[in-house]
Formats: C-alpha cells, structure tokens, sequence
C-alpha cells in the first residue's frame, strides 16, 4: 500500500523480453501503471500488446526483464497466481463456461464451499452485491451465462476481476463486442473502480474512446516501447499514429482509374434484409470497380456479404449476378456462377491449415481437374503454381503447409483459389487482417490489378483508411443500414468514423 | 453445420493435445503477434514440410514414414508368432485363416476411415452388417438366388448408411447420436426379422458359401473382395475429387462450405459409403458362416474404430490414411490370432489390444511432435 500512498506507480515492467522460436515478440518494454488511472497500451497488430499482458497475467514468462507489483518483485507462474496477487485479466474473447451460471462463473476457481460442497446461497448473494457495485443488479446470479448478451458477460468477467478483489485489472479490448451505448456503462463502470483506487490497463484500438477513457498512453512498437506516459487527452493523433508506425505516411494505395464508362454491372442487391444483422440494403458493383463497406464490427457488413454469397438466408430482397436473380441460397451455387469470398477468419473459415498450399488452392476448382471425379494430380500442380507465381506467394512451395505462412502470403492462397477458375466477383471481407504493413501496400495492388481485369470487388474492412483509400465506391454501414454513399475519394477518414460511431456527422457531410 | 459435424457430442477430441501439441497457450505467441512469428518463422524454418501431393514412385510411397511403426509391429508380431509356434504360425492354412478374419472387419475399416476422416463416427457397422445378412437369408430373399441375395445385403448396407446419413447431415444429429440410435435399431429390426434364429444359406444358393471355398492363387475369393475394397477405396481417397473433399470436409467443414463444397451432401456420401461396406461385409460374413444372424458383427465397431485410429487417422477428422487403418487391422488380427495358436486367454488378448491402442496414439503423438 505504501507506494500508492507516496504516488509512486502501483506495477512497473522494465525491460521485459519474451521470444518464441525464430521471433523477439517482446524485446525491452518497459510500463509503469499507477494506482486509480487508466492507462492505455497503444500499438498495431503484431507489436507486442497480447504478449506483453499475456506475461502479466501469468499466461507466458518472461525470458528477461523484471515486474514490480505493489513495490514488490513478483513473477506470476499462472492467471491464478496473478489474480492472487491482485492483477485480473479480461480477455478478449471472454473466457467464461456458457453452461455455468453467473455465480459460478464469477466464482470459478475460488468458489465457496465447505468440505467441497459449494454454498450456493452465499455465492449467489456475494455475485449479486458485485453485480450491484457494477451498476448491474438486474442480471440475476442464477441466470446462465450462455444467454446472456455481449455486455452482460463483459460485467460477470469484471465481477469476476472484483471477486479476487483485483487491484489492477487489465482489459484487452473491452468494447469491440459493444454496441454504441453499451460502451456508456463500461466507461462508467471503469471510472467507479479508477476512483476506488484500481489500475486500469486499457486496450484499444479505437483512438477516440482513448481520449474519452485515459489517462496516460504508453505505445508499443515491434516489441519494444516508444513512448511512456504520454498525457491522453492533449497529445495530437498525428504523433500517436507516427508513434505506431514509425513513419508518417500511413499505407500506399494503389491509383484508382475507376471502372469504364461502359463496364457492366455484375453485381445489384435489391432491398436485402436479415433482421437483427441488417435491413433494406440496395447497391450494385459493376465490373472492374471496388466497392468497400466501411462500419463498425457489427454493423452487418460481413453479414452482407455472406448473404450475398449464400452463406446466409436473407428474409426479404434478392441478389442478381449479371443480371440473372441467384436462386436459393447455397455456397455451392454461389461459386458456380462465379462468386468468391475471403472470409473474415482467415484460419478458421478459409484455410485447411495442416494441408499443403497446393491442396488449399486447388480446394473451390476440382472440377476444373478432373474428369468423372478422377483428378488429374499433375495438372492441379501445375496450374497451383502457375497461380502461386503469378501471385507472388512467398516461399513459393505448393507443397508447404500453409500454418507455416505469413498472414499476407496466406491470404494470397485464399485469393489464389478462386483465380484458378475466372471469378465475376470477389467478396473480400477483412482482406488484410493479421498482415503486416509492408505486405499490405502488395496485397492492395493486387486486389486493384484483379479489378483492372474486369473482376467486380466487394471490400469490408474495419480500418476505414483502407476501406477510403482502395474502394472506388464507399457505402458506410451503421446498425445493419445503409446511410451514407459516396466515391472513396470524397470521404475523409474523420467524417466516415463520426458517421460509423454516432451518425451525428451526417449533417455535415450531407445525405446522397 | 458444426451440429451436423457433431464436435460437441465428442469434447475429449477437441483437447488441442490430440491435434497439435504445439498449441498449448505457454508456447505459442497470442493471435495478436501470431502474424509477425509466422512470417519470421517462415524465413528461418528451412525445413520443408512434407507435402501430401506425393512425387511419382512405387510401392514405397505406399508404406512411408507414417506407417514405419506399425510394418515395425507388424514384424514383430510374425516374429513372435515363428519363434513360439515355428510348427503352426508360417502355414499357408494360417495365413489363409489369418487374411479371411481381417476380410470382414477390414471392409467395414475402409467404410470407417472414409467417415472418420470427413470428422464423423459410425458405430453402427456392426449392427447394420448383422441387418444385412439376416435380410439376405431370409426365405423369401433366398428364393430368388445368390445375386439377388448379394444385392439384398448392399442394398440394406447403402439404406441403413443413408439413413445415418440423412439424420446427420440434414437432421443435424450429432453422428455419435444417430448411429448409436442405428446400432440398437438395427440389431433390434434383425432379430425380430430372423426371430432370434440363426437363418441357414440354402444348399441351392451355395454360391455363396463358394466365396470362401473357392480358391484362387491360393486365395480364398473374400480376400479378393477384400483387397478389391480396399484398393477401390485408396483411389476413392487419393486419386478423386470425392477423396480431397473428404479430408477438406474432416479438416474444416466451414472452409469446405465457404469453398463452395456441399457439406452436408457429402457427409450423406461419407455415411451412405460406410453402410455400402457394411453391406458388402455382409456377403463375407455369409460366405464364411454361411448363416445370416443377428448376432453377427458384435462390436465390429469398436475393432473398426480401433484399428482406424492406430492406423494414424485423426479422430477430430481431416488427417488419415486408408494404408494405415488396413495395416492396424492386421496387428489386431495377427494379435488374435497369435493368442489362438498359443492357446492363451481371450481376456488377456483384449487387454494386448487396449495396450496396444494407448501405445500406438501415444507413439503418434510423439512422431507429430517431433515434426513440428
């Protein structure tokens, strides 16, 4: 207690390295949290933030480097020695039993019990004075955590921070599973426990909320720290962006000649609606353009797109490709006529991991190799590699697993399935998630060069930069509607992410 | 679709330590970094993965690696097998004896190493084999001749698969479940079709029984039937599109559906294939007992699915070799038949079996560390 007393920092992590195999994913950071502030970690993908809560919580250890906490050198040996100590982690993808009710879940671990039977009364009246204290009364103990939305497991993971009486609670983006005014109550929530005294460690990648919630913003990149402490609320987003990067130009796009005057439209959606995802949505994509879907995760745009695709049956509207309405709503179909999607996951929805690059490629266009059924295995190979050069896939092995590529070269496999067969249209949901930044200025060009041959694109991106700087067309989403169109070019970065948090911009930019 | 694959009804498979030992959360960097790890590991890793678009070659690529350790047991095993019963063991009469037993399970193996793969379990072979020869020796069935007898039984087979099927991949029943529900059903529907009586082959149909006393090089014709099954098989799985769909649909049905594959049409093929063996199984078993009864085939399943998995196929799907399963056949069935020849306890030969189960998955495991 006594260094949050004299105002010195309740957690301090100096020189902390971790590596794996063939990588330094942290390589001296250093990060001083005081007591009752919210301090923000800053950083693109790939710099170190998980890690570096990841060896906080316990999950990794460190290879060098030294942690205090509360004036104290300690070494957590796992998430339950850390939360022992009174550091709690909330993970992104919150690590709660669906099954299981509030209680139980608040209480996993340490339940209370006497001779191994647990005191449900007692658990049940301790979670509700937590929920309480969380402004959440109204989530009943005994409900079961399975059923409960988005923001109800966020509080029962934070009452659950509180039950270890945590005194520094780290949260790895906590709002991106939140809607608009459900982010409200967690900043609420987050500024009760900042005035009873607990450390936050704040995780985002929104800059906004950052300003809205911080207090101080130290800033990781390529493993290591490259600013301490800087104030929240007055250092200029130009220097954090360049801070994050390194540089000061952002991302290279390619020249955007735009599709002929003549060029035919390929793809028209007609009043597509799939309640609780999205409602009345109509745009058309004509050869040879991109169109990019900018809006926030959930606003329906990869909900979309796997309507558009038949992975998801809309309730009223209908998709035409070239004209002819597409019937039914399969994926089976859907390729046939000459779709292609790259889906949001790379690894869980598009990949066969532990299978070759030959095997991924060639996975949508069998057909196109074989007769009766029969393949013809040399062919496969051939056309694969041919497909493989012509893409630039690093290294260029058909034979390698693809669990052993970079982000960007497995997303070059997944576009490389679907121009083995000509395509009319490519779906590209996320195309650049999980790539590093110079790999990403080549996957742009590729994906504007696959739009000069006549292929019609439609893009969702969650980076509005990319989504502005690469589409012809932009179509801004907010809760599963349409409401703002416009070239790409005429959209500035700021407008768009005003339109896509609140809306309340549209005056300003003004309506189509 | 993740319903109709049924991972939920088997938890125990979905442990990241059956799969990829790499994947536990202390030696693996969080998804976050993952990007940056795999581009550097890529660059440093010189190593080059074994690809399973094989070059062209023999018979070696036939056995490789993979399979090093079960020719080893299965070495070891004759060996056993010369030196304790020198007099008994390398006769032709054994061998024969030894390749007719592997004859019946070893058909309904192909059946299951196509359903294991594509990530589904059938645990009504057996059941369905017995429905299928006692609807074969049937009076009224009889009274038509050995092919109409023959084609009862494959028919019986593909409709007791296809029901498995239609349940799994369109009912989304979970395969543990549906063909669980069909194991019991169809013993039940057997005995009261034979009313509990074992049926005799008719003299006039002894066609039938000629199966497997009609000798070929040797050969009883089953073993034909058999080695004609399992080479039909191996191209089924390696030289056709049905095949690649098959471990794509094991591996990840979402990338399989997103791919534009038809999952679930081919989960009913994968189903329907497994019941077509079981039908086939039938006419071996009628051959060899010249008797249709339901009691036949009792805990065929189990030895199916065993030999399946020492064979190196994955239980969760997407990985496996039908080379693997038809060998791990062979080191049940020399097990038991080593046991006979030395007189020994049937109970101690099932507690070999279960060891011999829990050193082959331990022993893959370590093979899969050591290659990533």
């Amino acid at each position: 207690m006594e260094t949050t007393a004299d105002g010195g920092p309740l957690l301090v992590m100096s020189g902390i390295v971790k590596e794996f195999p063939g990588v330094r994913a942290l390589d001296g950071v250093d990060l001083a949290v005081r007591a009752g502030e919210v301090h923000c970690l800053l950083g693109q993908n790939g710099a170190g933030k998980s890690t570096l809560i990841k060896v906080l919580s316990g999950a990794h250890r460190p290879d060098a480097g030294e942690i205090r906490f509360a004036g104290r050198p300690v070494r957590p040996a796992g998430p339950t020695d850390a939360m022992r100590l009174g550091i709690a982690t909330i993970y992104q993808e919150l690590d709660l039993v669906d099954g299981l009710s509030v209680a139980d879940n608040i209480f996993l671990g340490h339940e209370a019990a006497r001779f191994g039977f647990t005191r449900r009364g007692q658990m049940n009246r301790a979670a509700r004075r937590l929920l309480e204290r969380l402004g959440h009364g109204e989530i009943p103990p005994t409900a079961e955590v399975g059923r409960l939305p988005a923001a109800g497991r966020q509080v029962v993971s934070m009452a659950r921070a509180l039950s270890h009486d945590a005194r520094l609670i780290v949260m790895d983006e906590p709002s991106a599973a939140l809607a608009h005014d459900e982010v409200a109550n967690l900043f609420r929530i987050i500024r009760e426990l900042t005035a009873a005294g607990v450390a936050v460690v704040y995780i985002s990648h929104r800059l906004e909320e950052i300003r809205e919630i911080g207090d101080r913003v130290t800033v990781l990149k390529d493993g290591r720290t490259v600013a301490v402490g800087l104030p929240a609320d007055r250092t200029p987003t130009s220097q954090i962006v360049t801070l994050m990067t390194g540089r000061t130009v952002e991302y290279v796009f390619p020249p955007r000649p735009g599709p002929r005057e003549d060029a035919p439209e390929v793809l028209r959606v007609e009043g597509l609606t799939l309640p609780g995802h999205f409602h009345d949505v109509s745009f058309t994509v004509r050869a040879g353009e991109i169109v990019g879907l900018a809006g926030l995760v959930g606003s329906g745009r990869s909900e979309i797109l796997e309507a558009v695709y038949g992975a998801r049956r809309p309730t009223a509207g209908r998709v035409l490709l070239d004209g002819r309405p597409v019937k039914g709503a399969s994926t089976a179909d859907a390729v046939r006529l000459g779709m292609g999607l790259a889906p949001e996951e790379r690894k869980a929805q598009a990949l066969l991991l532990e299978e070759s690059v030959a095997r991924n490629v060639s996975l949508a266009g069998l057909r196109r190799f074989s007769s009766l059924g029969w393949l013809d295995r040399r062919r496969e190979l051939a056309e694969v590699a041919q497909q493989l050069k012509a893409l630039d896939v690093r290294p260029h092995d058909p034979a390698r697993k693809v669990r052993t590529l970079s982000g960007g070269n497995q997303q070059k496999v997944v576009l490389a399935r679907w121009l083995l067969n000509r395509r009319r249209l490519l779906l590209l949901d996320e195309p650049t998630r999980g790539v590093d930044v110079g790999a990403r200025a080549e996957l742009y060009g590729l994906i504007r060069r696959l739009a000069d041959e006549g292929i019609a694109v439609l893009l969702v991106s969650s980076e509005v930069p990319e989504v502005l700087g690469l589409a012809d067309r932009v179509l801004v989403l907010r809760e599963g509607r349409v409401i703002h169109q416009a070239p790409g070019a005429e959209l500035d970065e700021e407008a768009v992410l005003n339109m896509i948090t609140e809306g309340s911009a549209m005056g300003t930019v003004g309506t189509p | 679709m993740s319903e109709a694959k049924g991972h939920g009804a088997r938890p125990a498979d979905t442990a990241p330590a059956d799969t990829a030992p790499a994947d536990t959360a202390a030696d693996r960097p969080p998804a976050d970094e993952q990007a940056r790890v795999e581009a550097a590991a890529a660059k440093t890793a010189g190593r080059r993965a074994k690809g399973p678009l094989p070059l062209p070659g023999g018979l070696a690529r036939l056995v490789d690696s993979r399979h090093a350790g079960l020719v080893a047991a299965l070495v070891l095993l004759a060996v056993i097998g010369l030196v304790t019963k020198p007099g008994n063991f390398a006769t032709s009469d054994n061998l024969v004896s030894i390749l007719s037993l592997a004859a019946t399970i070893g058909v309904i193996t192909v059946g299951m190493t196509f359903v294991i793969i594509g990530g589904g379990i059938d645990l009504s072979v057996g059941a369905v084999m017995a429905l299928a020869s006692v609807w074969a020796t049937t009076v009224a069935t009889q009274s038509y001749g050995p092919g109409v007898m023959a084609l009862c039984a494959v028919l019986v087979g593909t409709g007791a698969g296809l029901v498995n099927g239609l349940l799994i991949a369109y009912g989304r029943m979970v395969p543990f479940i549906a063909t669980l529900a069909m194991l019991v059903a169809a013993r039940g529907l057997a005995q009261r079709m034979s009313d509990r009586r074992t049926q005799l082959v008719r003299p006039e149909n002894d066609a039938i029984e000629a199966l497997s006393t009609t000798r070929v090089l040797g050969l009883p014709l089953v073993v034909f039937i058999f080695a004609a099954v399992a080479a039909a098989g191996w191209v089924l799985l390696n030289r056709t599109t049905f095949g690649r769909r098959t471990f794509a649909v094991g591996g990840n049905p979402e990338a399989a559906r997103l791919a534009g594959i038809d999952v679930r049409r081919h989960t009913l093929l994968l189903y329907a294939l497994s019941g077509l063996c079981c039908g086939i199984a039938a006419i071996i078993i009628m051959a060899r007992t010249t008797t249709g009864s339901s009691t036949h085939g009792d805990l065929y399943e189990l030895d199916a699915i065993a030999a399946v998995i020492i064979g190196g196929t994955l239980l969760t799907g997407g990985r496996g070799t039908l080379v693997g399963s038809i060998l791990g056949l062979f080191v049940f069935t020399l097990i038991t038949n080593l046991f006979i020849l030395n007189g020994l306890d049937t109970s101690d030969q099932l507690i070999a079996k279960g060891a011999i189960i829990v050193a082959a998955v331990l022993l893959q495991r370590r093979g899969l560390e050591a290659r990533t």
